[in-house]
């Protein structure tokens, strides 16, 4: 488990959401650590995009309440509150008419500053991109570019936590891996708190310290990977893991 | 092609009218559509509402639409006061400004409808406040799409723009109205001519504004948006300052009709009153114009008058038609009328002068036997008429068929055999030189048409204006009349309505 000096970043507060009748999170309460990263792993449909974008507001919960900083987060301004948080999904999202600085830029520009050239090719170079990308418009980069480009921006304004909605699932594995690597060594170079959800019970095990398995709404087992290779975390969790721990048998069996 | 060239060159008025008046429409319609578009992203009662309403006014005919805001301005009077217009730029800015909603406003939903999920979450995660989602985000990307939409409505604006010559707004619809009621296809084609050009460079300058956006390029957008404005700036500093002293003659869409105003144009010029036209005016609206003090002068007819703004389906006799029209308008609004010019323009049934021979018809009564068997031609408004309730009542006219033609076709459909006997007037110049028989009404069942001077209550006791205008009381016969209408219809050798009525003032000594 987790140093148990860590203050809590993220507490979710009994928190639950339904979608026309349909519950799909169901009264979770969980408390993430700083400096944490923590993946939510689970089936389509278990509720964990659902409750990750509770912290950024972009789906509030019915009932209960999210914690950010010991703040509820309903307090301030939605604006600012999403500015103080990175986020970073799938979809990326890059203002396609506009170039790769100004979309690093746009938070600090939201915030009425502005990105200075360096800050963006600094910004560039935690993604391992040449600062002359910034001059690009998104329609000529490939879709692991743009991830990194949806991360730098997330990462622009400084934030304390990194929230990630699948932020790999539409790239090919090479790129994913590198990009997962990357964002892991920038969890720990910039001292982040970061919550990844993820279907992939492998990235989760491989990059996250601290595993949350959701189903039908609620966590169903929270551990570290290596408590659930070792057997922890009762039935879903464990259906989860034969899938990589089966995969990396039958891969040993091949080369041996 | 000479002739039209001429005629291109003396447009410059209708023209700069008419950007004035498409600019002014296309500019209120964005100015409406885009907020109502951005709030029908936002509610869906909104969008259904609006999109709804905007496409029920494109199933409304523009002639028609133009034609409502008369009346609709006219009723506002009782709130808004007399000051209101109730012709002119007033409601053919309304009018078009509602044609122009529906491209701009769908364009512009269907913009936000379609952009990327991703983007707007992005927007939303970034912390853009819905301002800012709107101006960084919403506006741009949805900028292209709406230069679509702005150029599809400047097309349309520009075109229905022509109609609003019916509602007394100068444009370049008059050279067209004025073109096809005289035949003068020079003139008409002069007219299209011009506002499909219009239309064009319109096009062209809005479409360089929309690749400017969806390229990025702020120089084509910018260029675009300066060249368009620069036309309409350059349209309004050729527009000469309205004249309040400047006296308005009305008329209806016909030769005589535009005759007779340029014969009290000119009078009224020569004693030294500055004189505007209001040409091809609908003649439903031409009466109304006329008491609300929209136009001054008009020349109308007793026959019209009576059943019309009278109400009434009795025929008393030439004399006493006329006493109680005068004293009814002189009660009722206060309108003036001069006096009759002295010629009659009536309603009667008209033959091919062979044709009426060979089925032995004269008379009314004649044609009624041999009704059943015929094809009758109308002017688009005569089988609407309470004069054609009298006759075919009268009579028991019942025909095997009714066709409308328009006035300017009316003659040519009898010659070719499209009908067998139209409504022609008495004053036309065609009904002697096409030798048609014009048959006798014997039982009186048609009201006399004495054509009248009618002059606005406002300037009813402008004694310069009278005096001007007391002398052609009497002095036209209908032989007079039907010469010069017949100088402006007839193919060859064309005059146009101002030298046809110079002619006619020698003619009768004036």
């Amino acid at each position: 488990m987790m140093d148990a000096e860590a203050a809590t970043l993220v507490q979710f507060d009994s928190v639950s959401k339904s979608f026309a009748g349909v519950i799909a999170v169901d009264a979770v309460s969980c408390a993430i650590a700083e400096g944490s990263f923590v993946a939510l792993v689970g089936a389509s449909g278990s509720g964990k995009s659902t409750l990750l974008k509770m912290v950024n507001r972009l789906g509030d919960p019915d009932q209960g309440r999210v914690l950010l900083e010991g703040g509820d987060v309903r307090d301030a301004e939605v604006s600012r509150l999403r500015r103080r948080i990175g986020y970073v999904f799938q979809g990326v999202g890059l203002f396609p008419h506009m170039s790769v600085a100004e979309n690093i830029g746009i938070g600090p520009r939201l915030a009425g500053e502005r990105a200075k050239a360096q800050r963006i090719a600094e910004l560039l170079q935690l993604v391992e991109l040449e600062p002359e990308y910034s001059a690009r418009m998104p329609h000529e980069l490939s879709g692991g570019q743009r991830q990194r480009i949806g991360v730098a921006r997330a990462l622009a304004g400084n934030p304390h936590v990194l929230l990630m909605d699948e932020p790999f699932g539409a790239l090919d594995p090479i790129t994913r891996d590198g990009l997962g690597k990357r964002v892991r060594k920038l969890h720990d170079e910039l001292g982040l708190t970061s919550v990844m959800v993820t279907h992939d019970m492998a990235e989760a095990l491989l990059l996250a310290d601290r595993v949350l398995v959701m189903d039908a709404g609620q966590i169903v087992a929270d551990e570290t990977p290596h408590s659930l290779l070792h057997g922890a975390g009762g039935t879903i969790a464990q259906a989860l893991v034969a899938v990589p721990r089966e995969h990396a048998l039958a891969l040993a069996g091949l080369t041996a | 092609m000479n002739e039209i060239f001429a005629f291109l060159w003396q447009m410059g008025d209708k023209l700069a009218a008419h950007v004035l008046l498409a600019a002014a429409a296309l500019g209120l319609g964005i100015l409406i559509a885009l907020p109502l578009a951005v709030w029908a992203n936002r509610s869906l009662p909104v969008a259904r509402l609006s999109l709804g309403f905007a496409s029920l006014v494109q199933t409304i005919p523009a002639l028609a639409l133009l034609a409502l805001f008369f009346p609709i301005l006219l009723s506002l009077r009782t709130v808004f006061g007399d000051g209101l217009p109730t012709l002119g730029f007033l409601p053919a800015l309304l009018a078009l400004t509602l044609y122009a909603l529906l491209p701009i406003l769908r364009n512009t939903v269907t913009a936000r409808d379609n952009m990327d999920d991703a983007v707007i979450e992005a927007a939303d995660g970034v912390g853009m406040t819905k301002w800012q989602k709107l101006r960084l985000v919403e506006a741009p990307l949805a900028a292209p799409y709406i230069m679509a939409g702005i150029r599809t409505a400047a097309v349309w604006t520009i075109g229905a723009a022509t109609l609003s010559t019916t509602i007394g707004q100068p444009s370049l619809g008059d050279p067209i109205f004025a073109g096809l009621q005289t035949q003068n296809w020079a003139l008409v084609l002069a007219g299209c001519i011009a506002s499909a050009g219009l239309a064009l460079v319109t096009d062209a300058l809005l479409g360089m504004v929309e690749a400017g956006f969806s390229r990025r390029n702020r120089w084509m957008v910018w260029g675009g948006i300066a060249l368009a404005l620069a036309g309409i700036a350059g349209a309004a500093t050729t527009l000469r300052p309205h004249d309040d002293r400047s006296v308005i003659i009305g008329a209806k869409s016909f030769s005589e009709q535009y005759i007779l105003a340029r014969l009290i144009g000119h009078r009224l010029e020569n004693a030294g009153y500055a004189v505007e036209y209001r040409d091809g005016l609908g003649s439903a609206v031409v009466h109304e114009a006329l008491t609300s003090g929209a136009i001054d002068i008009a020349i109308d007819y007793t026959g019209t008058l009576w059943t019309n703004q009278l109400k009434r389906s009795d025929n008393p006799g030439r004399q006493a038609i006329y006493d109680t029209i005068e004293k009814w308008e002189q009660q009722t609004s206060g309108t003036r009328i001069l006096g009759r010019l002295g010629f009659e323009n009536a309603y009667a049934f008209a033959m091919r002068g062979d044709r009426a021979r060979q089925l032995g018809i004269a008379t009314i009564d004649d044609l009624a036997r041999a009704a059943p068997g015929l094809t009758i031609g109308g002017d688009v408004e005569f089988f609407q008429r309470p004069e054609w309730f009298a006759v075919r009542d009268a009579y028991g006219l019942k025909f095997a068929r009714q066709r409308n033609f328009t006035t300017t076709f009316l003659y040519d459909a009898l010659i070719g055999g499209e009908a067998d006997v139209i409504t022609a007037y008495t004053s036309d110049g065609r009904v002697a030189a096409d030798r048609l028989t014009v048959l006798e009404d014997t039982r009186g069942a048609f009201p006399s048409y004495d054509a009248l001077i009618l002059i606005t209550p406002k300037k009813a006791g402008d004694s310069g204006l009278l005096a001007a205008l007391r002398p052609l009381v009497g002095a036209i016969t209908v032989e007079d009349m039907r010469e010069a209408n017949y100088e402006v219809d007839r193919l060859d050798d064309k005059r146009s309505p101002d030298q046809a009525a110079r002619d006619l003032a020698r003619k009768i000594g004036l």
